[in-house]
């Protein structure tokens, strides 16, 4: 499941500024342990937002985003109270999916 | 030795399922990333990554902007914003011409979204790091050089 997400999401002048910060190791697959062993990648594969269940934003990452993955992005639209919905998904299948009310 | 022999058919029709049960659980995850360009995020090369996103070659533009500081102290979490002022931008990537795999990310830029994305990325060493938009069909992109002052990899 992962640790919850902080999302904060302003609405200003008709666009909507979203702020993710999302609890993930981001393993790149490059690095060995103390006993020389590589240690496998582990990281966030897409990343998805929607606004009042509308689908706004997809993204596809690579292992060199970095750890405990920072995203900003803006939407027209959106106004207090409506809701943001952020969901990701990792390469070995786990997803966490957290809302966030625009302030 | 009857015994024996049904032991062993036993544990192998076992096996025969565990590999089927293991095979179908690699297929879900496969279905869930279907839009995860795999040859785009293996590529070697910023050509290469361009490629694999279905361009053939990416001129430089001015309406294309990096927002970074020219030096990063860590080179694990470097801080970057990628702008387009293009009208039609449709994809924003991000490449890290350095690290063993160029390609950081790509956002998808639907109607709703100004193409302007922050994230934070991790950089192996002194490197040129590249926006590249998709507007209107073609790729045009963007290159900063980020200094790194200590790398990335050691985690």
């Amino acid at each position: 499941m992962g640790s919850p997400m902080r999302i904060r999401a302003a609405s200003k002048d008709g666009v909507t500024e979203v702020r993710i910060l999302m609890n993930h190791e981001m393993e790149t697959g490059q690095r060995r342990d103390g006993a020389g062993n590589v240690v496998p990648a582990w990281f966030i594969q897409e990343v998805k937002a929607s606004l009042n269940g509308k689908n706004v934003m997809q993204a596809q990452w690579g292992p060199s985003i970095a750890k405990n993955p920072y995203l900003a992005f803006k939407v027209k639209g959106g106004k207090a109270g409506d809701k943001v919905s952020v969901t990701w998904v990792d390469n070995k299948g786990d997803s966490r999916t957290d809302e966030a009310n625009v302030t | 030795m009857t015994d024996k022999t049904v032991g062993r058919r036993w544990v192998v029709k076992r096996g025969a399922v565990l590999a089927a049960l293991a095979a179908a659980g690699m297929v879900v995850p496969k279905e869930l990333f279907a839009s995860w360009n795999k040859a785009a995020f293996e590529g070697k090369t910023a050509d290469e990554v361009v490629k694999a996103l279905g361009g053939s070659s990416a001129a430089a533009s001015g309406e294309v902007q990096i927002i970074a500081s020219d030096i990063a102290e860590n080179g694990a979490v470097v801080p970057i914003q990628a702008v387009s002022r293009l009208a039609n931008t449709q994809q924003i990537a991000i490449l890290v011409l350095a690290n063993p795999n160029v390609l950081a990310a790509v956002f998808d830029v639907g109607p709703d979204i100004v193409p302007d994305f922050t994230t934070r990325i991790k950089m192996s060493q002194t490197s040129n790091v590249i926006v590249l938009v998709k507007a209107d069909g073609k790729f045009v992109s963007a290159t900063k050089e980020i200094k790194v002052t200590l790398g990335g990899c050691g985690g």
